[in-house]
Parts: structure tokens; C-alpha cells; sequence
């Protein structure tokens, strides 16, 4: 009991117990999912075992059946929608890139700036100093500068996959979840995305979905391994790739 | 009091004894003669004992005396039926029916009728037919007794009754003679049962009868009367109730005629077809020119003509479908509301093409001999166009149903519409299947078309009174779900006219109009929406 | 603030299409009055009318594509807000009328006598104030706008759904309208109005300061659409239109920013509306009719959705060609209708303005990469050049 309590505590992210299931097919079986302050975290699992649908129910896209969804220890995120889980300050990167195609790679950055988010705020916002110089930060750190005047829809899909987590960062964030950020990339892209990554986690917590194993062995970091629904193992790499049940539901197969 | 009845009935006896011919025709020729220079309270006990007479031949003289078409001669006083001939009047003896020349009008007085005379008139017709040898003459004797009840005509009714051998007719009789008994002197138990006898009729009519005679009963009926009706108000809320929810499936079957191609095209394809509306008012006009070829070339074919314009309006509306499927929708998948603008279009070509060929006006398509006329189920009165609509809307949902589940081309299409690139590499021509699917959902249109015809003005406009209902009940219904369909027009149908007896016609659309956006607000998906994470992407 | 929002607003082509219509507000009204009938310059009052008509559409297409064009939000019911502005309108006039009606009842519009109403319905009070019903004008279709976009967009009906619904609620609307005990005159609508202001609505003088007002009313909705659109509020409009969860997880409240845009089309489609009627001279619920608001769709749609400039072109091309057609060949008008709907999705669906914008950008971008080969690499962003 005293365990547990500790553990929430110091938790960022806390799921317990929790279910969700479509037409009688369960998505999320009583999962338990903890994840602290300053961690990066990898989640595996084969496809249906629930991966995006964690995220939904975490960005507040998908309400649970039952279970609990704590942020910060004391926010009940099953109460709050997207915009409002989002200006909590948990990020989401989609499984397909998703970028304003038809704006500049500089405007895609500006408008995810963590800026006052009303109406009219954004009616009659216009750009400071300090807000140009995070957004050419950004910009080096997503290695765009060279692009920032083109439109986004002229980006190749490795280049619109970092614009998409520089925009994650414009938001700042303290909690990240990437779906499968390295799907579709060159061997030398998901090498330097891993190293994006591992800098973005060191001033705040990401949670990474992907299936590259490789590239989870880049990271070097916590496994959780989901399947059916439920966490099926958790540890180091190493640990979580030896396991046989993580062998015969996943990568057996 | 028995002494009395039994006095009656010999009476009556006594009429009957009295009917013989030679003995009644001087009496009934003497009796129309005196009513010559009679007044109305005169004329009322003439005509009394006309009917007292039970000769049937006075009939049509008090026929024309109720009409005012019968004249006495200012010279003899002899009374005559007429009829005008020119400037003259032709003269009918009344008794024997024979011509008996013309004269001036001048020479010939009106026998004065007034709403009174005439109601006495009535029962005594009523009365009189019910001795007539004829089986659908007494029929509808009795149901003149039985519409307008007098006590007068209570001995004649018995007496009828007594001789009665056709069933049906002494069916009527009873009640006849019940309604009549209510307002005569008889004793209270002998009103009790004719109340009974009236409460089982059923209907308004007989509330009404039962109401008229409250204030003149014995009081110890009272009791009865109240209870009986009471009895016949619950039934008739019932009947109103069971009546509404027909007309409600009645239009829930038409929202469903109009609205099962859609479910096809817009339902399983996503494509949002403007033009549907349009399709269906193609059906109707194949009908109209199937009919006319028809009318002109094998008119004895003519009961025949719906089942010959089912496949002709199919075939019609499936080509045009198949015409615009491959000529704009399919540059436009994917893209919903360009598909809209599109098919928009080419529902204005459409009108606008039937109005510079038939012209803009409506066009008549005539029901067949089985779809005309209607029949009494209980309390309620259906038409046979609206029974055959519904058996027929049903019969073509569940077609389509099995058509979709059982078949091999349902599955091709099912396979299409839930994964199009897994379908294509399984070797399903896609394209062919778009094609034909929205064949399949205009065909259907066109068949409503047909039916729809037989309940609709058949113009150019016709389609667009149709689309937004068609819509309203595929979302409404959920879309993807052919049962959704089925019960979301049923449901709107029978709703639409449930709200139409207190708010009116129009106000009723609009509330049920108001009430879909509010449900969709609650529902995006409607009522049977398919769950999960597929359907958001 | 506002200052910078206006100044914002203001790039070459809506300054020039801002000057070309307050030019057309004063040259035509001065042809109209100035010149002589005789001389080949004059501009008849029926056509500068006309004219006039043809700018409150242009307005309504405007106002269309600031939730179409932008937002991605296709209403097929804008129809109904441009119908409640011009009621606003109408029923100011009838009060106009007084005791010069055919009845002569100084209170009660003709038809209201005719159907022997005794007194004002409620919602007829403070029409006889001229600023009441302007602000009427806004205030209705900005208030249906806000109870139907608050239930909708809160749920988050979309698409093709939302254009449904869109769609049924003109068409309830019309069917509503078209009862005589609405207390809107029914069928006939509200029409033989005497005079606004003071001033005859029959005289050319009036009818040149409605062409004006017009003229000038559209160059305000236009610079204010294009503040909107140049903000970085409009960045989040297109972001809606082309990527809607992606600006929910940034952290903006869609449905409020759906709201807003709602709010301020259906009321410039109530300003379009109100300066129709006295220039048609009748107001009835045919205006309500689902096939009106789509064609604002197809105006909006030919001259190009999401430009500006587009909606205003499209309308003025395709109703100048429905008054000739109608004109000329009554029975081909809806054919050509129907073609320009399925020509325009299929071959110009970014409409005329787009399509030339289109090309222009086009041959910008092959000169900037061109330029970034030879390492000229143009580091000036728009935002910093402000």
C-alpha cells in the first residue's frame, strides 16, 4: 500500500487498471502504466495490443471503461479533452506525420508555440523577439533552419517527422509521446532521431512507440512491452527481449 | 308493459296483413293526393302513414318529395312526380312510375319541403325499403334506420327483422332496431340491452347515439350509458391510436423507399449523391412512359403495367447511375464535399432535362385496379396503394439485405468499401465494383420511383421533396447499417405523425426536423454507429 | 493591437480590390446620377441595382469562404442567415410603412390585418428603430449561428454531416417562414416598401446611396475577412481546415475557433442579406430554399475557396451570366448551372483566382529553389519584414 502511494507520487504519468473495448473487442485490458518525471520510456508490442489506444486515452481522445489516468499525481485526465490535456503539457506525435501541409515550416513551428491559445489572443498576436529566437532554436534543433520559408507539404516524410516533434517542443511539453517516430526514415535519420530523442529527454519525459527494435536499442533506455491489452513485461532491452512471452507474442512471430 | 309490446307486435302483424296490394294502392294514391294542399305538420302525418302503409311503390314519390321535385296539378290536385323538360315539366305518376305528359310549369304547384319533412321522410324511407325483396335494398335500409334512429320506425324494423333471413342483413337489423329502441318508450331492460347492442358497434357514430339519448333515459340506465361509453371512447383512442401508427408506417415505408438507395451510395460507398432525389423521379417518369405505351397500345395490360415498369425503371436508373458513377464521381473519391457540388450539378441537368421533355407540369400516372380503394381493418381504414407500398418497401430492403450478405457480389462489395487496397491485390476489380454498387443504390431509386409514383405528383420536382428527408434518415439511422435505415424511417414516419394531430402538418416536419439536428449533436453517428478506432480515421 | 491587426490585413491585391470597389461605390451612383439619360454613359437605376445585388452576393460568397475556404466547414445553410439579415431589413421597412398601407392601420403591417391580428407580435417591437433592426441585422443570424455551431461543433459533427444538418436547418427554416401565423407574412414574404430613412426606397438617389453602402460594406467585410485570415488566428483557421486533431493536441479549443468563424460569416451573410432587400424591394422564404445556399457554394467554388478575392469574382461572374441566360435562353440556364457545378469540381477545383494563384506560386517557388541552388539562399521571412 505504502508502495504504491510512493510510487504515485513521484509518478508524471500514472494508468491503473485501466479498460477500454469497441463492440465487445477489448482494446486495453486492465492496463498499469507508470512513468516519472525526466524518463524516457519505450513501449513494444505487437499490432492490436493496444499502443494507440494508450495514447488516446491519455491525450483524451478516447475515454476509458474504467481505471484511473493521473497526470502530475493529481489531475484526473479521463475528465479533461484534448485541448485542455494538451495545454497540461503532454505532447503527441501521430503515427502519420501530421503537419499544416499548406503553411511554412516556420508558421507550423509559430502556431504550436506554447503561447495564450484563446480567439483573440490569437487574433491580435503578433511576434516578439523572444518568440523568434525559440523558434529559430527549434528550428537547429530539428535541423530545418535551411527550410523555414518552404512549405511544409514540400518536406520529404523524415523531415516532416522532425517538424512534427519540433512543434511538440514549440509546445513545451513535459510529458511527449511519440507514435513510431522513426516509421519510414533512412538508417542515418533514425540514428540521429534516436539522438534527438535522448536530448529532448533530458528536460522531460517521452514515451516512444516503435517497432524498430534497433532503434529502441539506440535509445537504451525502459521497455514496457504491451500485448493484448495488458503490460506483458518491463525492464531493460535486454531483459524484455529474452523474456519468452515477450518472444512467443511478439518478436517470435 | 308486456301487454303493451305484445299489443305492438300484433300491430305490426297487422300491417304486414294490410300489404296487399289492391288494398294499399287506392289508400297510398289518396294518401300522396292529400298531400296537395297539406302543411308541413299535415304533410309530416301523411308521410307517416305512407310509411305505415309499408307499400314499397311510395318509394320513389317520397324519394322526389325529399329532392322537392314532386308537384301537385292546380286543376286537380292530383300529385305528380317531375322532372324538367325545357321550359315545361314532365309528369311521372308517382305510384306507377309511367309517363303522364308534359304541362306548363304554371299549371303545376310545388309540394313544399322543409329540413324537418325531410328528416321524417328519411326514416320513413328507411322504414319502408325494409320490406323490399331486395337483399341490398333492406341492407341499406337498415343502415338508413340505423344512421338516423326514430322511434317511429321501431315496429317496422322489428316486423323486418322477424322475416330476416340474410345474416348480414339482420345483423344490421338488430343494431338498427337497438338504435331505434333507445328513443322509444320501451321498458329500461329492453334499453340496456340495445345499449349493449349499440356499445359493440363501435365507433364515433355510436358514441354520438348513446350521447343524444343521456338526458332521456331512466335514470337507473344511466350507469350503463356512462360505463358503455366509456368503453366505446377507450376502444376508439385505441383504433385512433392504431390508425396514427399506420399512416406512421405508412410514411416510414415512403422515407424508406426513398431513402434505401441512398444507404447504398452514400451509406456503404460514402458518396454523398445529390442527384438521388433525381433517380427517383426518373422511376416515376419510366412509369409514366411505360403506362402511356401501354394505354395506347395494349390497354387490357394495364393492371400489369407497375411490374412491367419495375425492371424498366431499374434499368433506366442504374444506366444513368452507372453513366455518372464513371463519368464524374469517380474522379472525385475521397473527396465528400466535392462530391456533393458535383452531384448537385448534375441533379439540376437532370431536372431541368425532364422538364424541356415532358414539359414542367405534373404528369398523370394511374393506379392499377389492385392499388385503388381500401379496406376496414377493426376501427380503421386502410388503402390498398399504402398496404402494397409498405409489403413492397419492406420485400425490397430485405432483398437488398440478402443481397448484401448472401451474395457473392455483396461480399466483393463489402470487401471494397472496408479495404480497398487489400480487396484490389485480392484480384476484386475495385472499380467495377464502385460502378456497379452505384448502379445497384440508383436502380433502387428508380423502383421507389415506380411506387412512389402511385402517391406522389409525378414532376420534374418531384426528387428534391425527397433528398433531405432521404438524408435526415440515413444519418439518422447510422450510417453503413441497413437496419438503421429500416428504423430510422420508421421511426421518423410513425413520429411525423404522431406530432402532426397537435402541432399541424408543417410544424410537425419542422419539430421532427429540429429534433434529428439535436439528436445528431448527441449522436454524430446516429443510431446505430459502427465503434472504435477505424471509423475516426 | 487593432492597428496591427488592420495594417495586417492589407497585401497588394485586397488594397487593390478595396480601391476597385470604392471606385465602382462612387462612379456608378455619380453615372447613375450625374450623367444624362441620353448620353451612352449613363447607368440605368435597374442596373445599378443590379449591380448592387450582384455586391450583396459577393459578400454572402465572402462570407461563405471564410468558413468554407478556411475552415473547412461547408455550410450549405448560409443561405438562411442571409435570409434573416434581409428580414431584419424587411420588417424595419414594413414599419416604415405606417398608415400607408393598403389597410391604413398605422401599426400593423398590411398582412397582418389581412389575417385579422389585433395587435404586434412581440417580435415585431422596436423594428420601427432604425438602429434596433441593424442591429438585428447582426444580432439574428449571429445568435442562430452561435446555438447551432455551440451544439455542433461541440460534438464535433464534421464534414459532410455538419452540411447535412446545415442544410436541414435552411430547410426548416423555409418551412417555418412559409407559415402565415410565423407572423413574417407568409408565403408572400414582406415586400411593397415605401421608404428607409425618410428617403423614397424608389428613388434613384436612394438607390445610388444603397449601391454605395454595398460597395462600401464589402470592402469593410473584406478587410476584416482578411485581418482574420492574415492573423495568426488564420493560421490556426487553415490548420483546422487541413489537420483538425493535430491543433486539438497542440492545445487550441477547435470548436471555439469554429465558433468564432461561424459567428462572424453569418453575420456579414446578415449584412449582405439587409442591404438586398431594399434594393429587391421583397424579402420572402424562397430565399430560404436549400438550393440558394448551394448555389453561394458554387459562386464561391468558381471563383476559388480560401482566396479572398476568389468569392467575389465567382459570384459577380455567375449571376452577371444567370441574368443574361435567363434573359436570352430561360430553359438552358440550369443546364449551364448544373455543368459549372460538375466543371468546376472536376477540372478547377481551386476555382479561378486559385488557379491563377496557383501557376503564379508556382513559378515563385521554381525561381526560389532555382536561387537555393546557387546558394542565394533567402533567409527573409515575411513575419520579420512586418
Amino acid at each position: 500500500m505504502a508502495k504504491i502511494a510512493e510510487t504515485r507520487s513521484k509518478s508524471l504519468l500514472y494508468l491503473d487498471g485501466v479498460s477500454v473495448s469497441f463492440d465487445g473487442f477489448k482494446a486495453l485490458n486492465s492496463l498499469s502504466f507508470v512513468v516519472e518525471p525526466g524518463e524516457l520510456r519505450a513501449i513494444i508490442g505487437p499490432n492490436g495490443a493496444g499502443k494507440t489506444t494508450m495514447m488516446d486515452i491519455i491525450t483524451g481522445k478516447t475515454r476509458p471503461d474504467s481505471g484511473t489516468v493521473l497526470f502530475e499525481d493529481s489531475i484526473d485526465l479521463t475528465k479533461r479533452d484534448e485541448a485542455d490535456i494538451a495545454q497540461l503539457g503532454i505532447g503527441r506525435k501521430f503515427q502519420k506525420p501530421t503537419v499544416f501541409e499548406s503553411h511554412t515550416v516556420w508558421d507550423n513551428l509559430e502556431l504550436a508555440l506554447n503561447r495564450s491559445r484563446g480567439v483573440f489572443a490569437t487574433l491580435f498576436y503578433r511576434l516578439s523577439g523572444e518568440d523568434r529566437d525559440r523558434i529559430e532554436e527549434i528550428l537547429s534543433t530539428i535541423r530545418l533552419t535551411h527550410r523555414k520559408t518552404e512549405l511544409a507539404a514540400n518536406l520529404s516524410h523524415g523531415q516532416k517527422q522532425w517538424l512534427e516533434i519540433g512543434m511538440l517542443l514549440a509546445q513545451e511539453p513535459k510529458l511527449l509521446l511519440v507514435d513510431e517516430p522513426v516509421a519510414g526514415m533512412t538508417d542515418a535519420e533514425t540514428a540521429e532521431t534516436a539522438i534527438l530523442l535522448r536530448d529532448i529527454a533530458r528536460t522531460r519525459s517521452v514515451v516512444v512507440v516503435e517497432h524498430d527494435m534497433g532503434f529502441i536499442r539506440d535509445l537504451g533506455v525502459k521497455v514496457t512491452c504491451l500485448a493484448e491489452g495488458s503490460v506483458l513485461a518491463e525492464g531493460s532491452i535486454d531483459f524484455v527481449s529474452n523474456d519468452p512471452k515477450v518472444i512467443e507474442n511478439y518478436l517470435g512471430r | 308493459m308486456i301487454f303493451k309490446s305484445l299489443l305492438r307486435a300484433c300491430l305490426a302483424c297487422l300491417f304486414l296483413s294490410l300489404c296487399t296490394p289492391a288494398f294499399a294502392q287506392a289508400d297510398s294514391k289518396a294518401l300522396l293526393d292529400s298531400l296537395a294542399d297539406a302543411n308541413f305538420k299535415q304533410a309530416e302525418e301523411i308521410v307517416g302513414q305512407l310509411a305505415a302503409s309499408g307499400d314499397p311503390r311510395v318509394v320513389p314519390a317520397l324519394e322526389a318529395f325529399a329532392e322537392g321535385d314532386l308537384y301537385a296539378r292546380k286543376s286537380d290536385d292530383a300529385v305528380f312526380i317531375t322532372q324538367a323538360a325545357g321550359s315545361k315539366l314532365a309528369l311521372i305518376d308517382p305510384l306507377s312510375g309511367e309517363s303522364a305528359g308534359e304541362v306548363a310549369k304554371g299549371a303545376m304547384s310545388k309540394i313544399r319541403v322543409n329540413n324537418n319533412l325531410r328528416r321524417v321522410i328519411r326514416s320513413a324511407l328507411g322504414g319502408l325499403t325494409l320490406l323490399s325483396p331486395d337483399r341490398n335494398t333492406r341492407l341499406q335500409a337498415a343502415s338508413a334506420v340505423l344512421a338516423s334512429p326514430s322511434a317511429e320506425n321501431l315496429d317496422l324494423v322489428e316486423a323486418a327483422l322477424e322475416r330476416e333471413t340474410d345474416p348480414e342483413v339482420k345483423a344490421r337489423m338488430v343494431e338498427a332496431r337497438a338504435v331505434s329502441l333507445l328513443s322509444s318508450d320501451r321498458p329500461p331492460e329492453a334499453k340496456r340491452e340495445a345499449i349493449e347492442t349499440i356499445a359493440s358497434l363501435g365507433g364515433r357514430n355510436a358514441i354520438g347515439i348513446l350521447m343524444s339519448s343521456a338526458g332521456t333515459l331512466d335514470p337507473s340506465l344511466q350507469e350503463d350509458l356512462d360505463a358503455a361509453i366509456a368503453r366505446l371512447e377507450s376502444k376508439l383512442a385505441f383504433w385512433d391510436m392504431a390508425q396514427n401508427v399506420w399512416y406512421g408506417v405508412s410514411l416510414g415505408s415512403v422515407l424508406l423507399l426513398a431513402a434505401i438507395g441512398l444507404a447504398i451510395t452514400f451509406g456503404v460507398m460514402g458518396i454523398i449523391n445529390m442527384a438521388h432525389g433525381e433517380m427517383v423521379m426518373l422511376g416515376a417518369y419510366s412509369t409514366f412512359v411505360v403506362q402511356d405505351v401501354i394505354r395506347s397500345n395494349a390497354p387490357q395490360l394495364f393492371d400489369w403495367s407497375l411490374p412491367i415498369a419495375l425492371p424498366v425503371a431499374f434499368l433506366v436508373t442504374a444506366l444513368v447511375g452507372l453513366a455518372i458513377e464513371r463519368g464524374v464521381i469517380r474522379f472525385l473519391y475521397g473527396r465528400p464535399l466535392e462530391t456533393l457540388l458535383a452531384t448537385w450539378g448534375i441533379s439540376l441537368i437532370l431536372q431541368q432535362a425532364i422538364r424541356s421533355i415532358f414539359g414542367p407540369t405534373n404528369q398523370e400516372v394511374g393506379n392499377p385496379s389492385w392499388m385503388s380503394g381500401s379496406f376496414a381493418l377493426g376501427g380503421m381504414t386502410v388503402t390498398w396503394n399504402r398496404m402494397w407500398i409498405i409489403v413492397f418497401s419492406l420485400t425490397i430492403f430485405f432483398a437488398l439485405l440478402a443481397l448484401m450478405k448472401r451474395s457473392a457480389f455483396g461480399l466483393q462489395m463489402r470487401a471494397v468499401t472496408q479495404n480497398r487496397r487489400m480487396a484490389s491485390s485480392m484480384g476484386i476489380r475495385t472499380p467495377w465494383v464502385d460502378a456497379f454498387t452505384f448502379a445497384l443504390g440508383s436502380g433502387i431509386a428508380g423502383i421507389a420511383g415506380v411506387a412512389l409514383s402511385q402517391i406522389d405528383n409525378v414532376s420534374p420536382n418531384l426528387g428534391q421533396s425527397y433528398i433531405i428527408d432521404s438524408f435526415m434518415v440515413v444519418v439518422f439511422g447510422g450510417v453503413g447499417n441497413l437496419w438503421g435505415t429500416l428504423v430510422g424511417a420508421l421511426t421518423l414516419g410513425v413520429l411525423n405523425k404522431f406530432l402532426e394531430p397537435s402541432v399541424g402538418a408543417v410544424l410537425g416536419k419542422i419539430l421532427v426536423l429540429v429534433l434529428i439536428i439535436l439528436f445528431i449533436q448527441k449522436r454524430p453517428r446516429g443510431l446505430f454507429a459502427l465503434k472504435g478506432r477505424a471509423v475516426e480515421a | 493591437m487593432i492597428t496591427g491587426f488592420i495594417f495586417r490585413a492589407l497585401d497588394g491585391k485586397i488594397v487593390a480590390a478595396i480601391g476597385i470597389l470604392l471606385a465602382a461605390g462612387i462612379l456608378v451612383p455619380a453615372l447613375n446620377l450625374l450623367v444624362p439619360p441620353d448620353s451612352a454613359f449613363h447607368i440605368p437605376t435597374y442596373a445599378m441595382s443590379l449591380m448592387g445585388k450582384y455586391l450583396c452576393y459577393a459578400l454572402l460568397a465572402l462570407a461563405l469562404d471564410l468558413v468554407w475556404g478556411y475552415c473547412g466547414i461547408l455550410s450549405l445553410g448560409h443561405g438562411a442567415f442571409f435570409a434573416l439579415g434581409g428580414y431584419a431589413m424587411g420588417m424595419y421597412l414594413m414599419r416604415q410603412i405606417g398608415s400607408r398601407g393598403v389597410y391604413g392601420n398605422p401599426l400593423l403591417p398590411d398582412f397582418m390585418v389581412f389575417l385579422n391580428w389585433q395587435e404586434l407580435p412581440w417580435f415585431w417591437y422596436g423594428f420601427d428603430m432604425f438602429p434596433f433592426a441593424m442591429l438585428m441585422v447582426l444580432v439574428v443570424p449571429g445568435l442562430l449561428a452561435f446555438l447551432f455551431g455551440w451544439f455542433a461543433f461541440r460534438s464535433r459533427v464534421n464534414g459532410v454531416y455538419l452540411s447535412i444538418i446545415t442544410q436541414a436547418m435552411t430547410y426548416a427554416l423555409m418551412l417555418a417562414f412559409f407559415r402565415n401565423d410565423m407572423g413574417f407574412g407568409g408565403n408572400n414574404g414582406l415586400t411593397d416598401y415605401k421608404d428607409i430613412l425618410g428617403f423614397s426606397v424608389q428613388a434613384d438617389g436612394t438607390r445610388a446611396v444603397l449601391f454605395a453602402l454595398s460597395a462600401l460594406m464589402l470592402s469593410l467585410c473584406l478587410l476584416i475577412a482578411s485581418a482574420i485570415v492574415r492573423s495568426k488566428f488564420g493560421k490556426v483557421l487553415v490548420g483546422v481546415r487541413d489537420a483538425e486533431s493535430r491543433v486539438r493536441f497542440l492545445g487550441f479549443r477547435v470548436e471555439n475557433i469554429k465558433l468564432f468563424t461561424f459567428v462572424v460569416s453569418a453575420m456579414m451573410a446578415g449584412i449582405a442579406g439587409a442591404l438586398f432587400v431594399p434594393q429587391v424591394g421583397i424579402i420572402n422564404p424562397g430565399e430560404f430554399a436549400p438550393a440558394n445556399s448551394i448555389e453561394v457554394v458554387v459562386w464561391t467554388a468558381v471563383g476559388g475557396r480560401g482566396t479572398l478575392i476568389g468569392p467575389i469574382i465567382g459570384a459577380i461572374l455567375v449571376n452577371a451570366g444567370k441574368s443574361f441566360f435567363t434573359g436570352a435562353f430561360p430553359e438552358f440556364w440550369l443546364y449551364a448551372l448544373g455543368g459549372l457545378f460538375i466543371a468546376v469540381t472536376l477540372f478547377l477545383p481551386k476555382g479561378i483566382v486559385g488557379t491563377i494563384q496557383h501557376g503564379w506560386n508556382g513559378r515563385k517557388a521554381m525561381k526560389a529553389a532555382a536561387d537555393r541552388e546557387k546558394g542565394r539562399d533567402d533567409t527573409v521571412l515575411p513575419q520579420a519584414a512586418e
